[in-house]
């Protein structure tokens, strides 16, 4: 169960400010989507794997060669703010 | 009033040397233009995928063996939820609960004798890029981002609470860089950053069992702060309790100009990271013979190295320590000993003045013109006595400078030593008939005098007598 405390929590590790009404809608759209996977909790996953990844895959590896850079204009051509040879960003302490 | 006793656990990350980052083949080269290594992937531009660097997971795997850990047989990768801006992707690919390697230790020396430090885990994960502040942090509002160092691979060595001081917390530190610094995967420069160290700190009254509330201290890079941030932080701890305060849980930064830490932020809060594992990349199985491969591949370590040089070339116990501090030292050692059957000697050289050029001029021993065979050539003139001990000084500084081989500067300067008798009976009775009172002060029992005297004739001769020629023939004629 989301309560508003657990949504207040998770909007500030977000980054969202939400308003007393937002509030109260997410937290009831959180609980029906929790509400609906707990569907999954009435099947017997007794002799099952936990699952890492979805895929049938292990060990893709690459080797330990240099490639292709991107150059500095393109690395910052589609950031919304620039200074110099850096991307700028407001101060987060 | 009861007595506290601190509890120290380390989080040290070490830089890999690796060519290319942990996810893409972006350069790891140090100090490039600001955002030129870089490429889609360590941008973290939507659509791209990361692939693990097959040398990072060898690499963690041969300092997980060197710090006698398990090696895991099915290991992944997650990501590490947070909001700052040192990621473009606004989360790090670590490792959250199956890491690399675990349960390993490492040893350090107490007045209590060798102590086993545990290691919890030892994991891989991305280094962050770097934030570049205008101004001061306080005023500046904005920051600049670097993401050069976005992607550079990391191993995280986590201790076990086991350190009860910080002389032990910068011993462990120490201890640990010389082993991977023998392992090669790392240059663990803490002055540059490629080995940085986070400490999590709590006291508690001597006895009780269980641990007190820590505070975690960053920005420690070098062992001073280490040690100093400790002290104090163990000190501000006890002062709050004693006063019937309690400890906030919280992260803390050490600030060296006024030597104290402060408060962060909360670690409540910001260590919510919201683990889950990386969908971008498939998980590892670790093969036992690529295990087994890499322990085969992993030189002698500093440990074992000391202990056979205590066994084998019977050198006390400081000796075989510092000599084995590094590799590289530990190595001219043993070419020096290989063509000379004196370790003993060789020890005493090279701890002697070969260490003292080294730090006199600042000079790596792989930058270092004397050669172990020229080492060598030098210690057999002083055993077939050509030179004296005090003279050998004069020709190693020389070599050291030049890179010339002894012989050719013996000869080229004139340095030989003087045995001849014929030529020394002279400066000797010049030395005796110019100081009657050191004669009499001998004759009358002083025994020193004759070593003023020793001291004279070596001063006439520039040090190039031979000090047992001149013992000899003074005491006959005394």
């Amino acid at each position: 169960m989301i309560t508003k405390k657990d949504l207040e929590h998770v909007a500030l590790l977000s980054r969202l400010e939400l308003t007393g009404s937002e509030k109260a809608m997410f937290a009831r759209q959180l609980n029906d989507i929790l509400n609906y996977f707990q569907s999954l909790d009435c099947l017997d996953t007794e002799n099952v794997q936990p699952t890492t990844h979805v895929l049938p895959l292990q060990n893709v590896f690459r080797e330990d060669w240099v490639g292709q850079h991107t150059s500095r204009q393109d690395a910052l051509a589609n950031c919304p703010d620039r200074q110099g040879d850096y991307f700028r960003v407001p101060k987060i302490v | 009033m009861p007595r506290y006793e601190t509890v120290i656990g380390l989080e040290v990350h070490v830089e890999l040397k690796t060519r290319t980052k942990i996810f893409c083949d972006s350069t790891t080269e140090f100090g490039g233009e600001p955002n030129t290594h870089v490429c889609p992937i360590c941008l973290g531009l939507p659509g791209t995928l990361p692939v693990i660097n097959k040398k990072v997971v060898e690499y963690a795997i041969r300092a997980a063996l060197a710090l006698n850990c398990n090696i895991a047989e099915f290991t992944k990768f997650d990501r590490k939820n947070y909001f700052y801006p040192d990621m473009p992707k606004n989360y790090q690919i670590s490792q959250h609960d199956l890491p690399i390697a675990t349960h390993g230790y490492l040893e350090i020396d107490t007045q209590k004798g060798p102590k086993k430090i545990g290691i919890s885990r030892l994991h891989m994960e991305e280094d962050s890029g770097k934030l570049v502040h205008q101004g001061t942090i306080t005023t500046t509002p904005f920051s600049l981002v670097d993401y050069n160092r976005a992607g550079v691979p990391l191993i995280e060595i986590v201790s076990a609470p086991d350190l009860s001081s910080p002389e032990e917390a910068c011993q462990y530190v120490e201890k640990l860089r010389t082993i991977i610094l023998y392992t090669g995967v790392s240059d663990c420069k803490m002055e540059e950053g490629s080995l940085r160290c986070d400490a999590n700190i709590s006291v508690r009254p001597v006895g009780t069992g269980r641990l007190g509330t820590n505070t975690e201290i960053k920005n420690l890079n070098s062992l001073k702060a280490l040690r100093r941030s400790l002290h104090f932080e163990t000190e501000r701890q006890i002062e709050v309790l004693r006063a019937g305060g309690r400890i906030v849980q919280e992260t803390r930064t050490w600030d060296e100009g006024k030597g104290e830490t402060l408060p962060l932020r909360s670690k409540e809060q910001a260590h919510d990271y919201r683990c889950l594992p990386e969908p971008d990349l498939v998980p590892l199985l670790i093969d036992r013979q690529w295990v087994e491969d890499i322990r085969g591949s992993l030189p002698e370590l500093p440990e074992q190295r000391r202990q056979r040089y205590i066994k084998d070339y019977s050198l006390p116990e400081y000796d075989a320590a510092i000599l084995t501090n590094t590799k590289e030292l530990a190595d001219y050692f043993e070419r020096c000993v290989r063509a000379y059957s004196h370790p003993k000697a060789v020890g005493n050289w090279i701890l002697g003045e070969f260490n003292r050029l080294l730090n006199l001029h600042g000079i790596e021993i792989a930058a270092c013109k004397v050669t172990p065979q020229n080492l060598v050539s030098l210690l057999r003139l002083i055993d077939q006595g050509t030179i004296s001990g005090k003279i050998a000084k004069v020709v190693f500084a020389e070599m050291f400078t030049s890179g010339q081989a002894a012989e050719a500067i013996v000869k080229k300067k004139g340095l030989v030593q003087i045995s001849d008798r014929h030529a020394m009976v002279p400066v000797v009775e010049k030395v005796l008939a110019g100081n009657p009172g050191a004669v009499a002060d001998y004759k009358a029992g002083k025994g020193r005098a004759l070593g003023f005297l020793v001291g004279q004739v070596m001063k006439a001769t520039q040090g190039q007598a031979n000090p047992e020629l001149v013992n000899k023939l003074l005491k006959e004629r005394l």
